[in-house]
């Protein structure tokens, strides 16, 4: 054989095995990220299964034991596209309304740890987890989000009149 | 009004890269040699107007100029001046600015170097890099203006112009938002700088590329010009890598240092290729191969740094880098796809003028090896660059999102990683040309006796995990064979009478580029072993324990001795909490894991405890704490196994790149050809 097909099947060998192990990886990790009305309405899919979701937190259903590290809270549905958030005012109105509004599907969530910084009334939660026979989500992993801590485009709260300076 | 002198000099810093571009190519055209020095003078220009346009800013943020939009994101009055400084960096709009200006002194310095040599790749190296600066000005002037100022409407909405809408009033609020605390670390100050400064120089490089493929010089002149650039780019992104690194594992306070977050992929990217780049470059200058190659590794790279610096910019992922959604989104992928379609074309118009006669003659030589390097280090690209855009492929396929995490990035890259290890093993010992077997064997039997020892003596101390001791055994190996390179080097100086130090000193003196590679070699054995070992040993656990509770990991314990709250003067609440840390029951030291709270911000933020030896850390973070009851605190504790071998590492693999990087003494030692080639041309000579 001569060397260049050698070096061929060399390459070959390597670009193979590249695409296994993204396959087999991806297979093996891919993780669904639903909103609550699409985990509840395909339960029997997804009970067992790793998955993300996303919800507004309800500030006065968090419930935490620092004995055993123990923390639930129950999260209300908001909707998922970025585009639909933007049209509905932003992901702050979103959230407010989504924790406001009693007609929103809920979903109990169980988490063992710490209890996060950001874990606060209409703060937006991305959990990974599954959800549990019991229709409880237990979470392995919590991440918050403030919509108002970072880069505000305009400070509404701030109080000052009109002034002329500077011009 | 300094606002509107910065605002000015960006307008004109824009005009003058189209200036630059339009003369340049005129001049290009049209072989005038005076349009192409009036393009340089253009460009050159623009830096000074650039630096006046970020010491504008950087006077607003300093003044606290609230009624600029801008200002009021990043700084509130109370933030110490270093951080209103560097707060540039610390918003869109101004690090936009940023990397336009860090852009502009790079090619400012290019400018200035003496052209008499490459007269006609001048006017296309001012294109490229004007168009790239161009197309950054352009964002900053028309969607993310940094002097944009606040304005109340008569409906009372505050709005963000430049200039006052009709019927609005100025506003100035009392006091901004001031810059995000997890920012406000020295790791996060310098990240930054030195991750831009590793994108924008990896443009030059391809600057002179698409030079050499416009021109038709297709020789390895634009190799050669570029060496010392790309090997800059190459460590200032390697240097921003780490710092961010350690910035996550001071300051984010998860025990962790990389997370595989998408805009970490999206660093790491542009420097994976142009690691391939800095490598397969060698064989073109040694052997004239993989001209084309070279051509799509530069191309590829520099797609990669505009990609790059895209995701943390445009907010399309949702990572903890991402700034609030833009709409710059759609012109950098636009960008994106135009240069890569021209930089395609031309590479393709140019196809058989770079396809060389050699050809590779052995499967065991090094630029074999180096080949397969190679196409390893564009298998971790694929594989990242698919984690990336897999949760946008699939919810555009499928409409729903599917995303991959750190787990898909591990089992995906370990095993290529692995084998980059093993090939960089065995690469220093094959030859050019032609490498046979036997020889190889004869060279590999001492190192390859050693790691197994090394091996043999680890799994002897209880180390059971068979991929963990694979991976100690690359390490190992990988480790020896370089070691075996010095002290083959120094010997063979010995021979000759040198004593051993200043055999060591000239071998490295008089082969910069070979031996600083291998200290860099070392560098990364080093901090492999360190990612082995945080990878596979790691522990943790978590208790919620009184005052004078104790909490135990393996062999380390730590006591929980008393809590401390106070309020800084920067506007903090801290709770600091003392601990003991005890190993084998003695105690070897105290540390401080504490809570600071950002009451301007409302922000909290988690600074660890850290105990640091050789073999390992011993990270006690503070989670939760009641002032007043019995209850005591909340801890994690996290053993994290080598870890400072990272660091340790880091820093040997920065010296092995100034060594490989600092001037040879002799210029024309570094284009020496390979001896085949230069025994072919001889042979050619002599017909």
């Amino acid at each position: 054989m001569s060397n260049r097909n050698k070096f061929l099947i060399g390459a070959f060998f390597i670009a193979a095995a590249v695409v296994y192990l993204i396959f087999s990886a991806t297979k093996a990790s891919a993780q669904y990220f639903l909103t609550v009305n699409e985990l509840l309405a395909r339960k029997s899919e997804f009970v067992g299964k790793n998955v993300r979701i996303s919800g507004a937190v309800l500030g006065k259903t968090i419930h935490y034991d620092p004995q055993t590290l123990e923390l639930r809270f129950t999260i209300a549905h908001v909707p998922g596209d970025n585009k639909v958030v933007e049209a509905q005012g932003g992901l702050e109105k979103v959230l407010h309304e989504a924790v406001n509004d009693p007609n929103r599907a809920h979903l109990d969530v169980v988490y063992h740890g710490p209890r996060p910084d950001l874990l606060k009334n209409e703060a937006q939660a991305i959990i990974t987890g599954h959800l549990g026979n019991d229709g409880v989500f237990y979470a392995d992993e919590l991440l918050l989000k403030c919509p108002s801590h970072y880069e505000d485009a305009v400070p509404n709260q701030a109080q000052s009149s009109p002034s002329n300076n500077n011009q | 009004m300094l606002a509107h002198i910065g605002y000015g000099a960006l307008w004109l810093a824009f005009l003058l890269s189209l200036y630059a571009i339009g003369t340049a190519f005129y001049g290009a055209q049209r072989h005038k040699p005076a349009w192409a020095e009036s393009a340089r003078r253009a460009a050159l220009l623009v830096w000074p107007m650039l630096t006046l346009v970020a010491v504008s800013i950087i006077a607003l943020l300093l003044t606290n100029q609230f009624q600029i939009e801008f200002v009021t994101s990043v700084t509130s009055r109370e933030m110490p001046l270093y951080l209103k400084i560097t707060a540039l960096w610390g918003g869109q709009a101004g690090s936009l600015i940023f990397w336009s200006w860090l852009m502009a002194t790079f090619t400012f310095a290019l400018m200035l170097r003496s052209w008499a040599r490459d007269r006609e790749f001048l006017p296309w190296v001012i294109i490229v890099t004007m168009v790239t600066l161009a197309f950054f000005l352009g964002l900053s002037l028309f969607v993310e203006n940094p002097f944009a100022r606040l304005w109340a409407t008569a409906n009372g909405h505050i709005v963000k112009a430049m200039f006052r809408p009709a019927g609005a009033m100025p506003f100035t609020p009392q006091d901004g938002n001031g810059l995000n605390p997890l920012l406000r670390h020295p790791g996060m100050i310098l990240h930054p700088p030195f991750l831009y400064s590793g994108f924008v120089a990896f443009v030059i490089p391809y600057a002179f590329a698409m030079a050499s493929l416009i021109t038709g010089r297709t020789d390895a002149r634009w190799i050669r010009l570029t060496r010392r650039w790309s090997l800059a780019a190459w460590l200032f992104l390697s240097l921003g890598l780490i710092l961010g690194m350690r910035w996550s594992y001071d300051v984010l306070g998860w025990g962790g240092y990389w997370g595989w977050d998408p805009v970490e992929v999206a660093a790491l990217l542009p420097w994976l290729s142009g690691t391939a780049f800095l490598h397969s470059v060698m064989i073109q200058e040694k052997e004239e191969l993989l001209k084309h190659w070279n051509m799509v590794l530069i191309i590829l790279t520099y797609a990669l740094v505009i990609f790059g610096t895209f995701l943390t910019r445009s907010g399309v992922l949702s990572s903890v880098h991402a700034f609030a959604q833009s709409s710059i989104g759609p012109l950098f992928f636009a960008f994106i796809g135009i240069t890569f379609t021209i930089s395609l074309y031309l590479l393709m118009r140019r196809w058989n003028a770079l396809k060389s006669d050699l050809k590779i003659e052995s499967l065991l030589s090094r630029e074999a090896l180096f080949t397969f390097n190679n196409l390893v280090f564009m298998g971790i690209v694929v594989v990242a660059f698919w984690g990336v855009i897999f949760p946008i492929l699939s919810e555009l396929v499928t409409g729903q999102k599917v995303t991959v995490g750190p787990p898909f990035y591990q089992k995906a890259t370990g095993p290529l990683f692995a084998l980059l290890l093993l090939l960089m093993g065995i690469a220093p010992l094959s030859a050019w040309g032609y490498a046979s077997a036997r020889r190889l064997k004869k060279l590999l039997i001492v190192p390859l006796t050693l790691s197994l020892l090394t091996v043999a003596g680890l799994a002897a101390l209880g180390v059971r995990s068979v991929w963990a001791l694979l991976g100690f055994w690359l390490v190992a190996l990988t480790g020896f064979v370089t070691i075996g390179e010095f002290v083959r080097g120094v010997r063979a100086r010995m021979r000759r009478g040198e004593s051993p130090f200043t055999a060591f000193v000239r071998l490295l003196a008089r082969n910069r580029r070979r031996y600083g590679g291998y200290i860099v070699h070392l560098g990364v054995i080093v901090m492999a072993a360190g990612i082995i070992g945080t990878q596979f040993f790691a522990t943790q656990t978590q208790a919620t324990v009184p005052q004078g509770g104790k909490i135990t990991l393996g062999r380390y314990a730590m006591t929980y001795d008393g809590l401390q709250e106070f309020f800084a003067r920067d506007g903090r609440h801290v709770a600091r909490a003392i601990v003991s840390v005890y190993k084998d029951g003695q105690k070897v030291g105290t540390v401080h894991p504490r809570r600071d709270f950002y009451v301007d911000s409302q922000q909290p933020m988690t600074i660890p405890g850290v105990r640091s030896t050789w073999l390992d850390d011993f990270y006690v973070i503070l989670v939760d704490w009641q002032p007043i009851s019995v209850e005591g605190a909340t801890f994690k504790v996290y053993r994290q196994p080598l870890v400072n071998w990272i660091w340790m590492g880091a820093l040997i693999f920065i010296l092995g790149t100034l060594v490989a990087a600092w001037p040879e003494p002799d210029p024309e030692a570094a284009k020496r050809p390979s001896p085949r080639r230069a025994r072919r041309a001889a042979k050619a000579a002599t017909p």
